[in-house]
């Protein structure tokens, strides 16, 4: 035969065995794939941040599809939008979401608070706290590094005046700000109801509180006898409000000698 | 027996595929950062590395050289190559999940590795029968995983030195490399004066 064909004959037939092979074998040993799961992924906004408590959005969607869990409003960045469409694919009925924006609980900027020593360290709050607790005279309070700016993937968050702020716009809730302050300045409140929050987290007692910073809790209870609801208590010397009682009267607010209560979620409506 | 043995330590030692004959430099470049994708990727090579050489030996030896067309040898041995392994690829995730969890992304990476068409062609330059041949497989395999556990070990260390800024990334990697190469050098002979052949 002549050699060129042969050659060519040769490639080709082990070049079309070795595609109908793959093609066969494609079929023959097919892993299903959980239809259901995918459909799930899909609605999901894909952030992978694991604020449901699973690892990412496959692994939430893989949770839901298998019956593993049934909440169907775990997912903070997709929020109601998600949660509805998660409920509409698995028949379930919508979990109603609360939105929620992080917020940071600590007012001690450059006018209310100042440093105790020079740090010329790394610049990152997880390093600085290593080092006497920062070099902040309030040692509960923010550092202004920004760890949690850095965490944030939506572009949240902003260091004004050694202060991290939230922008309420911005935030979905993913929590990864809440990891990252090695502080735990930053919790999750309601953004669309207004509620009355306690920005402070120093435990000193009054002298000690207000010698760090001119916006500390004190615990001096005024709040407390303020409250016609009985929403504020003061344990460790530090006042908080618990937002299902609180109704967003405003009177703790003015009653409040350091000014470190403040009404919160005011941007109703603004949002969505 | 002893020429097995023989060829094994060769395939390992004196002509190891990646420091001796610097075939694969890309994934050894590439994956040897940390010490467990080290071990992936190479137990990759490994499997892929004798189980083409046992495809492709009778192809060789039934198909081409009957034939007279060894000249095809480096076309075809790239399509079977390919195509087996993304035949394995597909095996694995049906009926081994486990083992395609842990080598299922070093796979498809190793599809078109020199060094894998290497050890192919160099069994038929050597004229290595079948046994032979997947001895030299598995040698040339286990020489790859031998440099590639060695070199994640000088680049962990690496990691932590200060490095002139002029030499930072791939410059000191190169440099790294072409030392643990040299001491590769000292392996020459050393077979011949283990197995008198």
């Amino acid at each position: 035969m002549n050699p060129i064909l042969l050659s060519v004959l040769i490639v080709a037939a082990i070049g079309l065995l070795a595609g109908l092979g793959l093609a066969i074998a494609s079929i023959v040993m097919a892993v299903p794939v959980d239809e259901k799961a995918e459909a799930l992924e899909a609605v999901l906004p894909g952030a992978n941040c694991g604020a449901c408590g699973f690892s990412g959005c496959s692994g939430y969607a893989k949770a839901l599809s298998e019956g593993k869990t049934t909440q169907t409003a775990l997912c903070a960045p997709g929020g109601s939008e998600a949660a509805k469409a998660v409920a509409a694919l698995l028949g379930l009925s919508a979990e109603n979401v609360v939105p929620m924006a992080a917020t940071v609980l600590c007012r001690g900027n450059h006018t209310n608070t100042g440093t105790k020593f020079d740090y010329a360290g790394v610049q990152s709050c997880k390093m600085a706290t290593q080092l006497f607790g920062g070099s902040s005279l309030c040692s509960y309070g923010c550092l202004g590094y920004g760890d949690c700016a850095a965490a944030c993937p939506y572009g949240a968050i902003t260091v004004c005046e050694g202060v991290a702020q939230v922008n309420p716009m911005l935030c979905r809730a993913c929590k990864l700000c809440v990891k990252a302050c090695p502080k735990q300045l930053i919790t999750l409140l309601p953004l669309h109801e207004a509620k009355a929050a306690v920005l402070c987290r120093n435990k000193d007692k009054g002298g000690p509180a207000r010698k760090a910073c001119k916006a500390s809790c004190i615990g001096c209870m005024r709040c407390v006898k303020a409250c016609e609801y009985g929403a504020v208590t003061v344990r460790n010397n530090l006042a908080s409000i618990d937002p299902a009682k609180c109704t967003a009267c405003g009177k703790c607010m003015g009653v409040c000698p350091s000014g470190c209560i403040r009404l919160l979620g005011t941007t109703a409506g603004v949002q969505s | 027996m002893k020429l097995f043995l023989a060829i094994l330590m060769t395939g390992i030692l004196t002509e190891n595929f990646v420091l001796s004959k610097f075939l694969g430099i890309c994934p050894f470049l590439g994956v040897s950062k940390k010490l467990n994708t080290a071990l992936g990727m190479s137990t990759a090579v490994i499997f892929v590395m004798v189980l083409s050489t046992a495809v492709t030996y009778p192809i060789n030896q039934y198909l081409l050289v009957k034939n007279g067309l060894e000249y095809l040898q480096t076309l075809v041995f790239i399509l079977v190559i390919a195509a087996l392994v993304q035949l394995v690829e597909i095996a694995l995730k049906k009926f081994l999940p486990a083992l395609y969890n842990s080598l299922g992304i070093y796979l498809p990476l190793i599809t078109t590795n020199c060094a894998v068409l290497g050890v192919v062609l160099l069994n038929i330059d050597k004229g290595y029968g079948f046994w032979q041949s997947i001895v030299n497989s598995l040698g040339g395999g286990l020489g790859f995983m031998l440099a590639m556990v060695l070199f994640a070990g000088v680049r962990e260390r690496l990691e932590s030195c200060e490095v002139p800024k002029f030499l930072q990334g791939l410059p000191i990697t190169l440099i790294a490399a072409s030392l643990v190469s040299v001491s590769f050098l000292g392996f020459t002979g050393i077979v011949e004066g283990m197995f008198g052949s």
